[in-house]
């Protein structure tokens, strides 16, 4: 019998760790930067790019062969981020030391040698080592002019565009707004065209130039020439624009912090919501109620909702809450700016409520088993002081009873962090144009659509058109929701065993 | 052995005692089985009086009630008075909870609180509105001290209650129950549970507060009821059989059924 469970457990462990393991080996090796190769094919052609796969197979005769999937980047030109070459076919193998991978806001990574910097028509730099000299400092300065010129006048535009949104509303005349907007408006686009006249010179392998706006250029990286420490930092920068980055090409590329941020969010709101609901739940059924029928029936109905399909939460929260709930509130507060809704769509404040009613039965279940764990002697000592009933509750047996509360809680974050299917139709978006946190008075906008991890997975994994290319981001951001559902239960956790330790020796 | 039926003089009090508790014809029903029947007791003031008696008689029921804890039982019926200070306290005008704090209560199994040592003297303190922390410092300390604790725990007021041994948490339950300030303590077999050596600090505990308090103990031990109490009743079957001066009633009893008792007999 020991070894049976025993053996069980160990099953469970590994599956875990396996999970775990398989996840993180195929999610942080994405950030990884590998030596560019060039590879010479008995075709004549060259490939510039990283090799990612060694597979070995058979070919049609049955013959084993060797394939190499590489990453040869450059979309726009060759219209696919990877090839598979036949190892056989390649006669001759490079580690060009003056290769480069350009990091880009659009069309993904290039994969080339630089060959000059040029402003409109005027050189700036050439050849391709004074290019990477003279690359970092350019880059930096392009940034700076951007910091400086656009992002201050797209502030001031969005600032104009609130203004003639509430003057609109209120029916007042918004010439004059309209006409400074339109000012603003052009001169962004002529600040932007300024700064695309900055442009990196790439030449292929294959010999094609290409001319690449500096303000596109996310980073730029000499592969070849880093070094082992270089590549330590380098991880180290992506890895943080992963984590803290905004997405690019449809949530291809760039960072999740907007997910993250979202993911979390959700379950703080939610859990904000469901601990006093279901606290109060269960003090009422354990503490108040005549037990009897109606409160069995009660009990098994509360029970039994943790075992309905959580899409039919989703179906009830867009019913309830969105257009009922949402749709009341939008007429009786909102009603100037019908008929755009505010609260009468998904939002986050709907999905965490959505997900509160989800997770309610783990609460009161966790929170009654608190309670009944508390002696009565101990209530009895309470009551004998004088206290009333309601002093006992909220003094003595609530505070023992607050570690199997917090037991609960930490269920229900949990079930909350890894829930995607309601939240698709009460507010959960592939891409949000705004935090629902922001400096923007009231700072929490509790209506707006959210970014979540969970359905970041799904959308990257499943909805992208270019799948081998992200297939290490969904390992990646997988990993983070593992990781972020972990250090939210072991923050609660935490907590509820300081909670014990205060209260050490109690019965729960 | 036959039912012997209370006789009034069985149960008198001295001329020179003050009653502080006067039962009359007490009767208690837990659902339809009798557990009280007509008892009268008369309880005196600032002194010990001890319940003693065999297992299911009565006497645990007839604490409970002078608190009115047996209000927290369903189905629980009674007749009869009980009178405090001549007041009766099943008067429906009587607020429950300021009778709990005249009347405290200290329980069999010790029931500290899942708090700070100090939390829980503090605890009847904080309920009936002492918020101020010099005077809560102060009834903490005083409280200690009488139940006899302070020298051991003074270090320790912040640690949790529940790492006191059996012995300090009866004691501190008993702190807890003189912090209030009450008249009457009620002591339910307080010290079933402990060893010797901690049941007599509890008894020398005992014989210290019956200066200030009126002391009611129920307790299986007779030996324990004729060291600490000054009047004892003997309870049988939901009746009060004899009640009398301590050192009278264990070496003289007068009804049959006493003396069988305390001779161990039964029980």
């Amino acid at each position: 019998m020991i070894s049976l469970t025993a053996g069980a457990l160990a099953a469970n462990l590994l599956l875990v760790g396996g999970l775990v393991a398989l996840v993180a080996v195929n999610g942080l090796g994405h950030f990884w930067q590998a030596d560019i190769a060039a590879l010479v094919q008995s075709d004549g052609t060259t490939l510039l790019g990283e090799i990612a796969d060694r597979e070995l197979d058979s070919d049609e005769s049955g013959q084993p062969r060797e394939r190499w999937r590489v990453a040869v980047g450059n979309r726009d030109l060759g219209g696919s981020d990877f090839r598979w070459i036949d190892a056989s076919q390649v006669t001759g193998e490079s580690w060009p030391s003056d290769a480069g991978v350009l990091e880009r806001e659009e069309w993904g990574r290039f994969y080339g040698f630089p060959v000059a910097i040029r402003n409109g028509e005027s050189v700036r730099v050439e050849g391709t080592e004074p290019v990477w000299a003279a690359l970092p400092e350019l880059l930096r300065e392009n940034r700076a002019s951007r910091a400086a010129k656009v992002d201050a006048l797209a502030a001031e535009i969005r600032g104009l565009n609130g203004q003639i949104e509430r003057l609109r509303r209120e029916g007042r005349d918004t010439n004059e707004l309209q006409v400074r907007y339109e000012e603003a408006a052009s001169a962004l686009s002529a600040r932007e065209a300024e700064l695309l006249a900055d442009v990196l010179v790439m030449r292929t392998a294959d010999g094609r130039e290409k001319a690449i706006p500096l303000s596109q250029v996310v980073r730029a990286v000499r592969a070849n020439a880093l070094g082992a420490r270089g590549k330590f930092a380098l991880y180290g920068s992506r890895l943080w624009e992963f984590l803290a980055g905004e997405p690019r090409e449809s949530n291809t590329e760039g960072g999740i912090f907007p997910a993250i941020f979202g993911t979390v969010l959700m379950v703080m709101l939610t859990s904000l919501a469901v601990a006093p609901f279901g606290v109060l739940t269960a003090l009422y059924l354990r503490e108040y109620a005549r037990q009897g029928i109606v409160v069995r029936a009660v009990r098994i109905a509360v029970n039994s909702l943790a075992g309905v399909p959580s899409i039919v939460f989703g179906v009830f929260g867009l019913g309830f809450f969105v257009y009922l709930v949402g749709g009341s509130l939008d007429s009786l507060f909102f009603a100037d700016r019908l008929p755009t809704p505010t609260f009468g769509t998904g939002g986050i404040l709907w999905a965490s409520l959505t997900l509160a009613l989800l997770t309610v039965p783990v609460v009161v279940v966790a929170t009654e088993e608190g309670l009944a764990a508390v002696p009565r002697v101990v209530r009895e000592g309470s009551l004998a002081l004088g206290a009333t009933k309601f002093e006992t509750l909220l003094r003595v047996v609530l505070p023992a009873a607050l570690p199997g509360v917090l037991t609960g809680l930490i269920l229900a974050m949990a079930r909350a962090a890894g829930e995607v299917a309601p939240l698709m139709i009460v507010g959960m978006v592939k891409l949000a144009p705004s935090l629902p946190l922001d400096g923007e008075f009231p700072f929490l906008h509790l209506e707006r659509k959210f970014m979540h991890l969970g359905f970041h997975i799904y959308d990257v994994g499943f909805q992208s058109p270019n799948i081998e290319a992200v297939r290490p981001l969904v390992f990646a951001t997988a990993l983070l929701l593992i990781l972020v559902v972990l250090s939210t239960n072991l923050t609660a956790i935490l907590v509820r065993n300081h909670l014990r330790r205060k209260y050490a020796g109690s019965a729960i | 052995m036959t039912q012997p039926a209370q006789s009034p003089e069985l149960a008198r009090l001295p001329e020179f005692e003050k009653a502080v508790l006067r039962v009359k014809e007490l009767s208690l029903w837990y659902g339809a089985t009798q557990a009280l029947k007509e008892i009268s007791l008369d309880i005196p003031e600032r002194k010990i009086t001890a319940l003693i008696g065999p297992s299911g008689c009565g006497k645990s029921t007839l604490l409970r009630c002078i608190n009115r804890m047996h209000d927290l039982i369903d189905g629980v019926r009674v007749e009869g008075q009980l009178l405090f200070h001549d007041r009766s306290i099943f008067d429906p005008e009587v607020d429950v909870f300021a009778l709990r704090r005249r009347i405290g209560m200290v329980f069999q199994k010790s029931n500290p609180f899942p708090k700070s040592i100090y939390e829980n003297v503090a605890y009847g303190c904080r309920i009936h509105g002492i918020g101020a922390r010099s005077e809560l410092d102060e009834i903490v300390e005083r409280s200690l001290v009488s139940a006899g604790l302070w020298g051991e725990v003074k270090d320790r007021l912040r640690e949790s209650a529940l790492g006191l041994s059996g012995g300090q948490q009866q004691r501190l339950c008993i702190a807890r129950a003189i912090a209030v300030e009450p008249e009457v303590i009620l002591l339910d077999e307080p010290c079933s549970a402990l060893d010797p050596i901690a049941t007599q600090v509890i008894e020398e505990l005992m014989r210290g507060l019956a200066d200030r308090y009126t002391i009611v103990i129920v307790t299986h031990n007779m030996q324990q009821a004729a060291r600490v109490s000054d009047y004892t009743a003997f309870m049988y079957l939901g009746r009060v059989i004899e009640f009398g001066e301590t050192g009278e009633l264990f070496v003289k009893p007068r009804v049959r059924a006493t003396e069988d008792y305390i001779r161990g007999k039964f029980g």
